[in-house]
C-alpha cells in the first residue's frame, strides 16, 4: 500500500531554490519510493529524490501537491515531507 | 612626448585602475558537442562515467568552497546546485539506461540526458527554471570535458597574463589563479559589471566594453593595459614600454607611501580636516576598509543581500548582516544605501515590467516605494541594527521633494511598527539622499531642508546630465564626471547644503579619482567615499593642497568648456 497526503505550498518561491534542495535532501533519507505531483498544474508525478524532477514539476506558491510514498518507511516519509511544507521549510 | 611611431590603441572603459604590461591570454569557452559512438563493454563505460562524475563533484565542491571565501554564500549557492545535479538519481538512471541498453557511449548519453532536462526546464517559461537549465548545461560541459580528458583552464596560466575575454561570468573568474592575472579585459560589460567590482576588490586593473576590437588581440601578443585611462596599447615599442614602466613604478612607489600614511587623518595644507571613507558591498569589505585607513563607510551597497536569490531576505537575516558590519566599524559613521535595483537587473521576487529604458524607469527609491514590504523590512532591520552605532540611512535615485516626503513617511511607519513590537531601534539616525538625478541637484536648496545630508552619486549624475548610457561601449568613454556641467551641479549641491548647515559627500567614482581631489576640495566637499584600495591615495592627495589654492583650481576648472580640457588642466596642476 501507499501513504499519501495533499497540501498547498505556501513558500514564496514554491518548490524552487532552497526549499527544493531541502525537500529533495529530506526525501533522499528514506528507503521508500516517493513521488510529488503538482495537482494545480496537472503534471505527472515526479521522483521526490530527484532535484531535476522536483524542479520540472514547477511548483509555485499556492500550488496544491500530492506526496505519495511506498515502502517500509512510507508513513514517516510522508509525515516528514508534509511537515516541511506546512512549517514553510522552517522559515516561519 | 617624442615622435616615436604611433602604437595601436584600443579604447574601452577603465573599470579598475593601474598599469601593467604582459602577454595576452585569450579566454574563450568553446562548447563541447559529441557524436554518438557504439560501445561494446557497458560496465566499463559505466565505470568511466562514474569516475568522471566523481571528478566533477570534486571540482564543483572546490569551486563552492572557494566561492564562499571569495564572493560570499549567495553567489556560492550556484555551485551547490551543480553538486546536486551531478548526483541526481533520475538523470543518472536515464544515462545508465542509454549506456547499458542502447550501448551508447558515456559522453553522448550524458549530453543527451542533461540536454533533455535543460530543454524541459526551459520550456516551462519561468525565469528561475531557465537559469537552472543554464546551470545544467554548465555542469554537463564540465563532465564532457573530463570525459574527453581536457584539463581545467586554470592549469594553462603558467605565467602572469592579461586575460582577454568576450565577457566573464562569476564561475569564469573563479577559475583563474589570481596571482597570475595581470589584468582583466572584456569585450562586453560596463564600469559596474561583475569583473569591474571583482578587479577593484582584488586591486587588479580592468578594462570593459572594448568592443569588437578585441578580436585583434591574440594569445601571446604583448600589450600595455592602462586601467586608469581604459586603454590597451598593442605591441608597444621599447620607448612606450619604458614610459609606461616608469609611470607604473612611480604609481607603485607613491602607493606604498600612501599606504604607510593611510591611518593618519587627511588634513589640507591650511589645516582643514576632510573625511575619507570607503564604499563597501559586503561584511568582508568592512574589515578591508579599516585596513586601508577608511574613517568609516560612505556607501554601503545593500544589493548583495538581495541579488541572486529567489525570495527577499528576511528582516532577521538583514539585521544580522548589518549588525556584523556596524560592529566592525564600531562608532565610525556607516552610510547605508537602501536597495538600489531596477529593470536592468531585477530580483526575481520583485516584478518589474519590461522597460524600454530601465535607467529612466522604476528603479531605486521608485521601486522600493512601490514594493513597500521590501522597503519596510529593510528599514526596520537597519533601524534595529543602528542601536549603539553611527548609522546613517541614504536613499537612491531621489528626483523630487514628494519622494523625500514619502521616504519620511516610510521611516515613520517603520519606527511605529518597531515601537508597537517593543523592539529597540536607533532614535537619531541621520537620513540623507543620493544626489544622482539632475533635478535633485538643481533643486538641492529645496531638498536640503528635508534631509540631514547629501551624497552625490557622480556615475549616474554624469550619465543623466550628459545623456550618456555608461554601459553602452559606443558612448561610455564620454561619460566623464569631470565635465564642467557635472562639476557645476556639484557646486550647486554643496552651496545649497552648506547654506542650511548640511554636509555633502561624493560616493561615485569621481571621489576615487586623484585628479579630481583639488576641485572637490575647492568646492567645499566634506566627505570623499571611494573603493577601499583608493582611500590611501585620496588622503595623500588631500594633504598636498590648501583649501585656498583649491578654490582657485575649482573656479578655473568650472570655467573650462569640456571634460578633456578639465582633465588636461588638472594633470598640469597635479604635476606642478
Amino acid at each position: 500500500m501507499a501513504t499519501t497526503n495533499e497540501l498547498v505550498v505556501r513558500h514564496k518561491v514554491g518548490l524552487h531554490a532552497r526549499p527544493a534542495a531541502v525537500f529533495v535532501k529530506a526525501a533522499s533519507g528514506f528507503a521508500s519510493q516517493i513521488t510529488v505531483e503538482n495537482l494545480t498544474k496537472g503534471k505527472a508525478p515526479v521522483n521526490a529524490k530527484s532535484i531535476l524532477g522536483v524542479l520540472s514539476a514547477a511548483v509555485q506558491m499556492k500550488d496544491q501537491i500530492r506526496i505519495t510514498a511506498t515502502g517500509s518507511d512510507e508513513a514517516a516519509a510522508v509525515a516528514t515531507l508534509s511537515d516541511l511544507i506546512t512549517t514553510n521549510f522552517g522559515e516561519d | 612626448m617624442s615622435n616615436s611611431t604611433p602604437v595601436q590603441v584600443i579604447r574601452g572603459i577603465g573599470a579598475s585602475p593601474g598599469i601593467v604590461t604582459g602577454p595576452v591570454f585569450r579566454y574563450e569557452v568553446r562548447k563541447i558537442v559529441v557524436e554518438r559512438r557504439q560501445i561494446e563493454d557497458g560496465p566499463a563505460e559505466l565505470a568511466r562515467l562514474e569516475a568522471a562524475l566523481e571528478q566533477a563533484r570534486h571540482e564543483v565542491h572546490a569551486l563552492f568552497e572557494q566561492a564562499k571565501q571569495d564572493v560570499g554564500d549567495a553567489e556560492a549557492a550556484v555551485f551547490e546546485a551543480h553538486e546536486m545535479f551531478l548526483s541526481d538519481p533520475d538523470l543518472l538512471l536515464l544515462v545508465h539506461t542509454a549506456i547499458q541498453e542502447q550501448h551508447t557511449d558515456a559522453a553522448y548519453a550524458w549530453q543527451t540526458g542533461t540536454g533533455e532536462y535543460a530543454d524541459q526546464l526551459r520550456s516551462i517559461g519561468d525565469e528561475y527554471l531557465a537559469a537552472r537549465a543554464a546551470d545544467i548545461e554548465d555542469v554537463a560541459q564540465r563532465v564532457l570535458r573530463i570525459l574527453q580528458g581536457i584539463g581545467e583552464t586554470r592549469a594553462k596560466l603558467l605565467e602572469p597574463v592579461v586575460i582577454v575575454a568576450p565577457d566573464l561570468a562569476p564561475s569564469d573568474t573563479m577559475l583563474f589563479d589570481k596571482a597570475k592575472v595581470l589584468a582583466f579585459c572584456t569585450e562586453l560589460g560596463g564600469p559596474t559589471s561583475h569583473v569591474a567590482i571583482l578587479s577593484k576588490a582584488l586591486g587588479i586593473p580592468a578594462i570593459t566594453g572594448l568592443g569588437e576590437a578585441v578580436s585583434q588581440l591574440r594569445s601571446g601578443m604583448h600589450v600595455i593595459v592602462d586601467g586608469n585611462m581604459g586603454e590597451i596599447l598593442v605591441n608597444p615599442d621599447q620607448q612606450t614600454l619604458n614610459r609606461y614602466q616608469q609611470q607604473a613604478d612611480r604609481q607603485a612607489q607613491s602607493y606604498q607611501e600612501a599606504r604607510a600614511a593611510a591611518h593618519q587623518p587627511a588634513v589640507t595644507l591650511d589645516g582643514t580636516r576632510v573625511e575619507v571613507v570607503a564604499n563597501i558591498g559586503s561584511p568582508e569589505n568592512a574589515k578591508e576598509a579599516l585596513e586601508y585607513g577608511a574613517e568609516g563607510v560612505g556607501l554601503l551597497r545593500t544589493e548583495f543581500l538581495f541579488m541572486e536569490r529567489e525570495a527577499a531576505p528576511s528582516e532577521e537575516e538583514q539585521l544580522a548582516v548589518y549588525q556584523a558590519i556596524l560592529t566592525t566599524m564600531g562608532t565610525r559613521p556607516v552610510v547605508t544605501r537602501t536597495l538600489d535595483i531596477g529593470g536592468d537587473k531585477p530580483a526575481p521576487y520583485i516584478k518589474v515590467p519590461e522597460e524600454m529604458n530601465p535607467f529612466l524607469g522604476v528603479r531605486g527609491i521608485r521601486l522600493t516605494l512601490q514594493h513597500s514590504e521590501v522597503g519596510q523590512s529593510q528599514l526596520r532591520a537597519l533601524l534595529r541594527a543602528g542601536v549603539g552605532h553611527t548609522l546613517k540611512i541614504m536613499f537612491p535615485m531621489v528626483a523630487t521633494s514628494e519622494e523625500v516626503q514619502a521616504i519620511r513617511q516610510q521611516i515613520q511607519l517603520a519606527q511605529e511598527t518597531l515601537t508597537a513590537q517593543g523592539l529597540p531601534f536607533a532614535q537619531n539616525c541621520e537620513i540623507g539622499i543620493m544626489v544622482e538625478v539632475p533635478s535633485a541637484a538643481i533643486m538641492a536648496d529645496a531638498l536640503a531642508g528635508q534631509v540631514d545630508f547629501f551624497s552625490i552619486g557622480t556615475n549616474d549624475l554624469t550619465q543623466y546630465t550628459l545623456a550618456i548610457d555608461r554601459t553602452n561601449a559606443g558612448v561610455a568613454s564620454m561619460a566623464d564626471a569631470l565635465h564642467p556641467a557635472v562639476l557645476r551641479l556639484i557646486r550647486m549641491v554643496i552651496e545649497a547644503a552648506h547654506a542650511q548647515g548640511k554636509w555633502v559627500g561624493v560616493c561615485g567614482e569621481l571621489a576615487g579619482d586623484v585628479l579630481a581631489v583639488p576641485v572637490l576640495l575647492g568646492l567645499g566637499l566634506d566627505e570623499f567615499s571611494a573603493s577601499h584600495r583608493l582611500v590611501p591615495l585620496i588622503k595623500q592627495a588631500i594633504r598636498r593642497y590648501s583649501v585656498a589654492e583649491s578654490r582657485q583650481i575649482a573656479t578655473m576648472a568650472l570655467s573650462l568648456p569640456n571634460a578633456a580640457q578639465v582633465r588636461q588642466y588638472l594633470r598640469g596642476v597635479a604635476h606642478s
